[in-house]
């Protein structure tokens, strides 16, 4: 019987075949050969940047893609926590280079790291990952099953399963929010790896996969992280960061009717002072409509900690919109404790018997896996060249301190091409009006900000600054959060430079009012106050300072415009003073003056 | 020797594909994306929750409509086996479905959801498959979709048009009729029920339950071409297979069968919904000569589903002795039909 069937099988080939015998090359359809072509065109271009990681020690490894000509590369936090700071990569050109870890995004399953050795390293074109639809053709390459032992990666071809897919974290690690779903072979070892679309341009991060009954082998369903929200990430991944990911501060639950409607809000987050409160319903968020509860993880989990998104809230009928600032998904005390202690291991499946809730995520669908190749980490000593080790400098709350200098000293060189303030050591004398709900304050306000003490007049009254006592007394004008305070540690920080100001580290990039794109971060601390220091990365001059002296009130925050030169220096003139929703005052300066060190001030 | 087998047949069907690619015209849009046909698809996919929950026991499962009315195909499961089946249309209209009927043989289903106008396959122009025929798999594989999130969509091919009974006994399964067998991973948790289609997106099977091999241990993914399963799919629609026992105030005859009078013990009834196995036949009574055996699964009473020990005695009672009981018992991997006559 069995013999029976196969021989029937056989017969059809051979039917098959006889036509084939007859027909000519030139008969295949132009279409077909130039389908061919294309496929042949856009896997050999994407091949060439991929990476296959090997973590030194035999502690397994996968697969990565380089991104920047410089060597920065994207991988898995699941691949890249294992092999540690340094790690050896090979490309399908053959070599194989020296990498060292840059930054980790351990929430979104995401790791940035530097390969060494060349200034020209073939790289991944990112394409706009919102735009890939299910049915498109993709391509996965990487080091499944560590198989690139002679260097040449591996290329699995499927389409797009699904997108927008949302995969629950373990715990509060390795959240595959708003991914991209493919049935290319996704294996153990093709974690960190790119899929790339039909044209080979990048569009994903592979990183899990769904298993059940049949092994950890790919069975069709594996998870990408869209590029789309690393591009959010990168600039915190080159800060040499530990990113946190972002929350709102607010649960969200679905009601019977199906709405998604704010279950509780922590009173001390953003949300909640824009005006966010329990029972308002989720319409909009980053102007994606919000209609299960699975959406909005979906919106929310692409964001670093930190960024601000607008959000718009329906209540009693009527809708607000507001911008929110997200807070982190941990504390930052709690991030560092949970990468000490804890494997990035998928929780335990939690069976029940209970229907779905509706509008969430069952509890008890399969936990995907992540897919990291070879042996599970096992610490061990590795022996680190001398001129490697200089470019891994451990810190805590970053994965290499080594980039966040880098990045500091890039944003800094940039703010201060424009003008150099180290000289400027003596007392700043600002003179102008201020505008206070669309009024000219008859008035003038006058500043003066000096090496320890700032004095200034405003509508409101006389203001002084001391920075021997707390600021957190010192928060004048009025209304204002804190004005005068953060003119005055902008001229020490203009003064002293990020080194000797105080405790300065670049945060990354994100969006600013007034900078087109996204801005770049640096965040300085001193006396009890922080400060954000937003820089526009197309003439690198400070669009934004926030003030923030307690995290549970709004900082105090101004956008400066109107540079001009004084005395050689670009300078703002014009300063809007904002706390919250509104706008405290736009002050504009008139007279500017750099007095000489040692001269008082009138 | 089994496993090379299937090896051989694979490759040789790869080759098909191979072979139909380079002189088939429908290959110029190799490159292209299935996007468009997907869109039209996705509205007539359904996502079905109901029971289960339990290790290896999937709340969930795959379904797609059939009618503008609301009727949905599926797989006959433990899933259906609930009070309230949920189903989510793919826009995330939710509704609760009622079992229309199923069909033990073919282990089919039929749910019914109260919608009108809704996008749905026409059984009558589904179209059939060859080997080497290029396919797409839609299912909620996993439960990955919930709400309005649209069902996973898998690509592969026919690897072989098969028959199941030929490896009699290596599947837990009723269905005996012809299998696409299909390269590509479609058969996974939840995807049962779920459509396959052509790479137009016209429908040509249902994805099977899970099945594995007991000779190989490989898991099985395939298709039951609809053409199987169209007249059963009617007949269900039309009425028979009814789930439900009679109504309550359905006229019942003075002097019912009853288990005592066929001779049949059923196992004890300590759950909501015993299965209804038996566990003790009288030597000599209709049950013994009318071939009844320990250990048999009772699924049909004269044609209406039976899933519980109260259903089966309840159903017994609308029966009259003088009539003759039509029974449909699952024996191992076997369907069984036995008659039985009171003397």
């Amino acid at each position: 019987m069995r013999i029976a069937t196969l021989a029937g099988l056989w017969l059809t080939i051979a039917m098959v075949q006889g036509p084939l015998a007859i027909a000519e090359v030139s008969e295949v359809a132009p279409a077909v050969l130039s389908a061919e072509q294309q496929r042949i065109a856009a896997i050999a271009k994407a091949t060439r940047s991929a990476v296959a990681v090997f973590a030194n020690g035999g502690n397994g490894g996968g697969s990565g893609v380089v991104i920047t000509p410089d060597g920065y590369a994207l991988t898995n936090y699941h691949v890249a926590q294992p092999a540690g700071s340094y790690m050896k990569c090979s490309m399908a050109d053959g070599q194989l280079y020296d990498a060292v870890i840059v930054g980790i995004d351990p929430v979104g399953d995401v790791a940035l790291i530097k390969l060494l050795g060349r200034d020209d390293f073939p790289t991944a074109v990112m394409a706009d990952s919102d735009k890939v639809a299910v049915g498109d053709w993709c391509f996965a390459v990487g080091n499944p099953f560590l198989l690139a032992t002679d260097f040449q990666p591996t290329v699995t071809y499927g389409i797009v399963s699904g997108v927008h897919r949302y995969q629950p974290p373990a715990g509060t690690l390795l959240e595959y929010a708003d991914c991209i779903q493919t049935d290319a072979a996704i294996n153990p070892g093709n974690s960190g790896g790119p899929l790339y679309n039909a044209d080979g341009d990048l569009i994903g991060i592979n990183g899990r996969g769904s298993f059940e009954k049949r092994g950890r082998v790919n069975v069709g369903v594996g998870y990408a992280i869209s590029i789309n929200q690393i591009k959010k990430f990168l600039g915190c991944l080159r800060a040499g960061r530990i990113v946190d990911h972002a929350t709102l501060g607010a649960t969200v639950s679905a009601s019977d009717d199906g709405r998604v409607m704010v279950s509780n809000i922590l009173e001390t987050c953003d949300a909640y002072r824009r005006g966010l409160r329990y029972d308002d319903e989720i319409v909009r968020f980053d102007g994606r409509p919000i209609r299960t509860v699975n959406a909005f993880k979906n919106a929310l989990g692409i964001y670093p900690k930190g960024w601000r998104v607008p959000l718009t809230y329906r209540r009693e009928g009527q809708e607000h919109e507001i911008s929110v600032r997200l807070m982190g998904v941990h504390a930052e005390s709690e991030l560092l404790a949970l990468l000490k202690s804890a494997k990035p291991e998928p929780g335990p499946e939690r069976p029940d018997g209970n229907p779905p809730p509706d509008g969430d995520k069952p509890e008890r669908t399969p936990r995907p896996m992540p897919m990291p190749g070879g042996a599970r980490p096992r610490p061990e000593a590795v022996k680190v060249p001398p001129e490697i080790q200089k470019m891994i400098e451990p810190r805590e709350s970053f994965a290499n301190y080594y980039f966040n200098k880098l990045e500091q000293d890039r944003v800094w060189k940039a703010a201060t091409a424009s003008g150099d303030f180290a000289a400027a050591t003596g007392n700043w004398k600002f003179t102008g009006t201020m505008t206070v709900g669309g009024q000219a304050a008859a008035a003038p306000v006058e500043v003066a900000l000096g090496e320890s003490v700032s004095k200034g007049t405003f509508p409101t009254g006389p203001a002084a600054v001391d920075e021997k006592q707390d600021l957190d007394a010192q928060l004048d004008p009025p209304e204002s959060g804190g004005l005068l305070a953060a003119l005055h540690l902008w001229r020490q920080l203009l003064v002293a430079g990020p080194a000797k100001f105080g405790e300065v580290h670049y945060y990354g990039e994100a969006p600013y009012a007034g900078v087109a794109g996204l801005a770049d971060v640096l965040v300085a601390t001193r006396n009890v106050a922080e400060m954000n220091l937003a820089f526009d990365p197309a003439n690198g001059r400070l669009a934004v300072l926030e003030l923030t002296i307690d995290t549970d009130v709004d900082p105090c925050e101004l956008r400066m415009s109107d540079y001009r030169e004084v005395d050689g220096r670009q300078v703002p003139h014009q300063i809007e003073v904002r706390r919250g929703d509104g706008i405290v005052g736009t002050i504009s300066w008139s007279q500017i003056e750099f007095l000489p060190a040692g001269e008082a001030k009138p | 020797m089994i496993s090379c087998h299937w090896i051989d047949r694979r490759a040789g069907a790869l080759l098909c594909l191979a072979v139909a690619s380079c002189i088939a015209p429908s290959a110029v849009y190799a490159q292209s994306s299935f996007a468009k046909v997907i869109d039209e698809v996705q509205p007539k996919i359904v996502k079905i929750f109901g029971a289960g929950g339990l290790r290896g026991l999937e709340p969930y499962q795959s379904g797609f409509l059939i009618s503008g009315e609301g009727h949905i195909l599926t797989v006959w499961s433990y899933v259906l086996d609930s009070d309230v089946i949920a189903v989510y249309l793919n826009d995330g209209r939710k509704y609760n479905a009622e079992v229309v009927g199923m069909d033990p043989r073919t282990e089919i289903a039929v749910l019914k959801i109260g919608a009108e106008g809704l996008a749905h396959f026409n059984l009558d122009e589904a179209v059939p498959l060859d080997p080497g025929s290029r396919v797409l798999a839609f299912s909620n594989l996993y439960g990955v979709a919930f709400g309005d999130e649209e069902a996973s969509v898998l690509k592969g091919a026919v690897a072989a048009k098969t028959d199941l009974a030929a490896r009699r006994g290596a599947y837990e399964t009723n269905y005996r009729g012809a299998v696409y067998i299909l390269d590509a991973m479609t058969n996974n948790p939840g995807a049962a029920g779920g459509a396959l289609t052509d790479r137009r997106g016209q429908l040509a099977g249902l994805l099977g339950k899970e099945l594995r091999s007991s000779l190989t241990n490989v898991w099985l993914d395939y298709a039951i071409p609809v053409g199987e399963i169209a007249t059963t799919t009617d007949e269900i629609i039309a009425g028979r297979f009814r789930p439900t026992p009679p109504m309550e105030d359905t006229k019942k005859p003075k002097e019912p069968h009853s288990l005592a009078l066929l001779g049949m013990q059923l196992v004890p009834d300590f759950l909501p919904r015993t299965p209804p196995f038996v566990e003790g036949i009288k030597a000599g009574s209709p049950a013994a000569k009318g071939g009844v055996r320990i250990g048999d699964l009772v699924l049909f009473v004269n044609d209406r589903v039976v899933q519980s020990c109260k259903q089966l005695s309840h159903e017994l009672t609308f029966v009259d002795r003088l009539d003759p009981l039509k029974l449909v018992i699952q024996r191992d991997q076997e369907l069984v039909e036995i008659t039985l006559e009171l003397e």
